[in-house]
């Protein structure tokens, strides 16, 4: 009963989240700026057509960077744009919980960027179409570069719920998620391996959503890769609870 | 029942509400007033659940809201402040994602905001995007959705904030409607709305209580209460006060104010209900002036509010 309960009342968040985005012009130039970023990057910078890959490495490369500027954007409204507008009041006094609350939030965004994501599809065909690509070790960057937008969103709604201003969300939410990606930049990680033991180097290594993302990317979907994304997110929106639930205003 | 137990909440070193407890009962509508940042909305945030008291409680229909919140949030409907809105959904959209949270499901669901659609006259606004309403509508849309459910207990702060007087009267005419079968608290600062409306007064200031009665009750503690106001056409009318504050059991008695051939003279009694009216009519036919205009006073709620508040 209190399982279907929160289930429902989950949905009915995201439901009002989701086409909320889709109310706004800001869904479509969200999507189309998505598109042409990555196809310049693909295209221009990596050269697809030349590189000959069987993975689409040139293509799934440049996602953890483009996520970084857009996905905060997308989560940057989820909680700041409730406390500017008042409504967090009535959000909060449904009888719902904040977990489901945050929950139905975070399914919603995911769910967009999962349709922003599908929709770089035609892009296999061409390279199906084109040459004889590994669609295993394709599919499983998929999955990868889901559960890694899983994971920058969960740390931009975290930061949405510090405050009021979406500005200062976006901002907070790039800071960190720079943060998680740098920590497995490979031209990081040199430098750092010159000077501090080996302990830290693979701690702040397994840290990065870079380093898992990296070796998803290789064709094998390890659990612990998997698990990795699932804990962050976990945390992210741990933390996003804790902060609506000690909040002292609107 | 509602029942608030010792609610407090302290802001930093501020304290906003200061041990509060008060019970409403079904079939009554209770008016909470108070100036502004004595501590209403803070008080009704609480109630519903939206900020955790620093201490004490409330219990809704047997539920604690600290323990036992969602059971309790269930029986709420909730009008904020403001009545905020999503302002990118349209009327009826907004209304049915509030239905299918309070549980409403399938045809359920279409009838309920169907219904209160029509209860508050915004079936002609339904397919609008509430950014493009009125004020007035916004407001609206917000007290529908805290009815929707048809909710045991309704907590509406400052719910004709920003109608016109006919939707003043309306909403006024609903809440009325719907009491005997609710318990409400409501906030307001209009005086003649808590009057016309509320079965019981709590006035608050500074986060504490300071009167629990019903308005008539209040009216009551005003000094005018029981005193006499005449208005008094040529003649000698300083003759007459002066006759008149000698009479067993008047106070006193003045002119308020004097112009041409006209003067307001107001005769307070010594005790509220002596029944003066007599002894000061028989004066008044003694007297060379002619009264146009005679009136026993109710006592007035704002001047008791002033007192009490300040
Ligand atoms: N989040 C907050 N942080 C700090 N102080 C607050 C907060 N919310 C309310 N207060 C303070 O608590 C006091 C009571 O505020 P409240 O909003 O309850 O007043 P009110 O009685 O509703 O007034 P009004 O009639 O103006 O609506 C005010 O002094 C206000 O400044
Ligand atoms: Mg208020």
């Amino acid at each position: 009963m209190r399982t279907t309960d929160s289930m429902t009342n989950i949905l009915a968040i995201t439901k009002r989240e989701f086409f909320g985005y889709f109310g706004s012009a800001v869904a479509y130039v969200f999507i189309v700026i998505f598109l042409m970023l990555l196809g310049f990057f693909t295209f221009y910078i990596s050269n697809f057509f030349e590189m000959g890959q069987a993975d689409l490495q040139g293509f799934f490369q440049w996602h953890p960077w483009i996520f970084l500027f857009l996905i905060p954007a997308v989560a940057m409204r989820l909680w700041a744009e409730e406390r500017r507008m008042g409504t967090i009041e009535l959000i909060l006094t449904f009888p719902i919980t904040v977990w489901e609350a945050i929950l139905g939030k975070f399914l919603a965004a995911w769910a967009f960027i999962g349709i922003a994501l599908a929709l770089t599809f035609p892009l296999v065909i061409t390279a199906a179409y084109l040459g004889n690509p590994d669609l295993g070790a394709i599919f499983c960057s998929y999955v990868g570069s889901f559960l890694m937008a899983g994971a920058f969103l969960s740390v931009g709604i975290m930061t949405s719920s510090f405050t009021r201003s979406q500005v200062v969300s976006f901002i907070i939410a790039i800071v960190i998620c720079l943060f998680f990606i740098l920590a497995g930049f490979p031209p990081v990680i040199k430098a750092l391996s010159g000077w501090s033991p080996a302990w830290l180097v693979d701690l702040v290594s397994y840290l990065s959503f870079l380093t898992h993302f990296m070796s998803i990317e290789r064709g094998v979907l390890d659990l612990r890769d998997i698990v990795y994304y699932v804990s962050v997110i976990a945390f992210m929106l741990f933390i996003n609870g804790v902060v609506i639930q000690n909040r002292r205003t609107a | 029942m509602i029942e608030i137990r010792n609610l407090a909440k302290k802001f930093g070193t501020k304290t906003a509400v200061d041990d509060v407890s008060f019970k409403v009962e079904k079939g009554e509508i209770l008016g909470f007033l108070g100036p502004n940042a004595a501590g209403k909305s803070t008080t009704m945030r609480m109630i519903t659940g939206f900020i955790p008291p620093t201490s004490g409680t409330a219990v809704i229909g047997g539920h604690d809201i600290l323990t036992e919140s969602i059971p309790a949030r269930r029986k709420i409907g909730y009008l904020p402040e403001n009545a905020p809105v999503y302002p990118d959904m349209t009327v009826f959209d907004y209304l049915a994602f509030c239905a299918e949270i309070r549980g409403f499901r399938g045809g359920k669901r279409s009838r309920a905001v169907e219904e209160t659609l029509e209860k508050c006259f915004l079936t002609d606004v339904k397919r609008q995007t509430i950014n493009t309403l009125s004020k007035g509508f916004r407001q609206r849309v917000c007290f529908a959705q805290a009815i929707l459910h048809d909710p045991e207990y309704l907590i509406l702060d400052e719910p004709t904030d920003g109608l016109d007087p006919n939707q003043k009267h309306e909403v006024r005419l609903m809440i009325k409607e719907m009491a005997a079968r609710k318990a409400i608290i409501l906030s307001t600062h209009i005086l003649d709305e808590m009057d016309a409306v509320c079965t019981r007064a709590i006035i608050i200031s500074r986060g504490r209580i300071v009167a629990d009665d019903a308005p008539a009750n209040l009216k009551t503690r005003s000094n005018l209460h029981g005193a006499v106001s005449l208005t008094l056409q040529g003649g000698d009318p300083e003759a007459f006060v002066a006759k008149a504050a000698r009479i067993d059991g008047v106070a006193s008695a003045k002119i308020l104010e004097k112009e041409d051939d006209a003067a307001k003279v107001r005769i307070f009694p010594k005790a509220p209900d002596a029944a003066l009216l007599n002894t000061i009519l028989v004066a008044l036919s003694e007297s060379d002036c002619r009264a146009s205009d005679v009136f026993v006073e109710q006592g007035r709620l704002d001047e008791v509010f002033r007192r009490i508040t300040s």
